[in-house]
């Protein structure tokens, strides 16, 4: 398979990721899209390290998985800490920062 | 054979990330995200990044998976209600996934690259091997390598800070049902005060000191 077609399947994906980050209200949901875009960051740098022959993608591809497991586990313990103070896990209801 | 499994391995990815937005349960969101990311280790494989379809299948579908599945179990998985006043949203939206879609394949393969057709660069037998990404990492990627532990550092402190209980563990502070009976924590369950002992905890008896 060329390396086009990982590239396709790539921005699928992160349309998808997208579109779903803009539609869902469930802060949880919301993170759940975040990861989608973030894997179909890695799947191109994955295929273009293929494509170079150059193992510095998938490096890179490896940094962005720490920084996602990062970002999980701060959204998450903010998810918890909105639970616990029974507020709404709900982008349009949390809105007391708006300017 | 490359090509069935291609297929197969993109079109469950794409369908689980449809699943993702698609269930309305958060809970479901969760399980197809995991099959997702179990049809994107395989695209890995193919394009010879084992280590890092391992580490993908480790970390991801093993590891953040699970805290998910726990956050929701805990939240509680709210069904998405879909307000009245974003009926226009819903209407934008799969045309700007659309429009970002076509936009992202026109940026990629429109990107004039001459190898963007073809399979790859010649590459070694031992490409995306632990051992060259290990050694990789140790050479010339030791600074973002040391970096991303510091990250990882800096996020678990940050999640235990955010997630702990504010104000102290008290008798009162959770509203009891009626007829249950109140009980004084047991000693080390509060804020980190408590566990060394500069707060007292207020219980109905002060505790057992």
């Amino acid at each position: 398979m060329s390396i086009g077609w990982y590239l396709t399947v790539s921005a699928i994906i992160f349309a998808i990721g997208a579109a779903g980050v803009m539609t869902k209200r469930n802060a949880l949901v919301i993170l759940l899209c975040l990861e989608l875009m973030l894997n179909a960051g890695n799947l191109a740098l994955v295929a273009f390290s293929r494509m170079w022959g150059n193992i510095d993608g998938q490096i890179f591809a490896m940094v962005v998985l720490v920084v996602a497991a990062c970002e999980v586990t701060v959204g998450l313990g903010l998810i918890v800490a909105l639970h616990r103070r029974d507020l709404p896990v709900d982008a349009d209801e949390l809105s007391e920062m708006r300017g | 054979m490359t090509q069935l499994v291609f297929f197969i391995a993109a079109i469950g990815a794409i369908a689980g990330a449809i699943g993702v937005i698609a269930l309305r349960n958060p809970f479901y969101g969760v399980l197809s995200l995991v099959g997702h990311l179990l049809c994107l280790a395989a695209l890995f494989l193919l394009l010879r990044a084992e280590f890092l379809a391992a580490s993908q299948v480790i970390v991801y579908a093993g590891g953040v998976m699970v805290l998910y599945v726990f956050v929701v179990a805990y939240v509680g998985g709210t069904e998405e209600s879909l307000g009245a006043s974003r009926g226009w949203l819903r209407v934008l939206t799969p045309i700007f996934a659309g429009v970002l879609m076509i936009e992202l394949v026109i940026a990629s393969l429109g990107s004039g690259l001459k190898a963007i057709t073809t399979k790859g660069a010649d590459i070694s037998p031992t490409f995306g091997s632990p051992a060259e990404i290990g050694q990789a990492l140790l050479t010339r990627f030791l600074f973002p390598f040391e970096v991303a532990s510091l990250l990882l550092l800096v996020a678990a402190v940050g999640a235990v800070g955010l997630a702990r209980r504010r104000d102290g563990y008290t008798v009162g502070s959770i509203p009891l049902k009626a007829g249950a009976i109140p009980s004084v924590p047991p000693k080390g369950t509060g804020t980190m005060a408590e566990a060394a002992g500069d707060k007292p905890m207020t219980g109905l008896s002060g505790g057992d000191s």
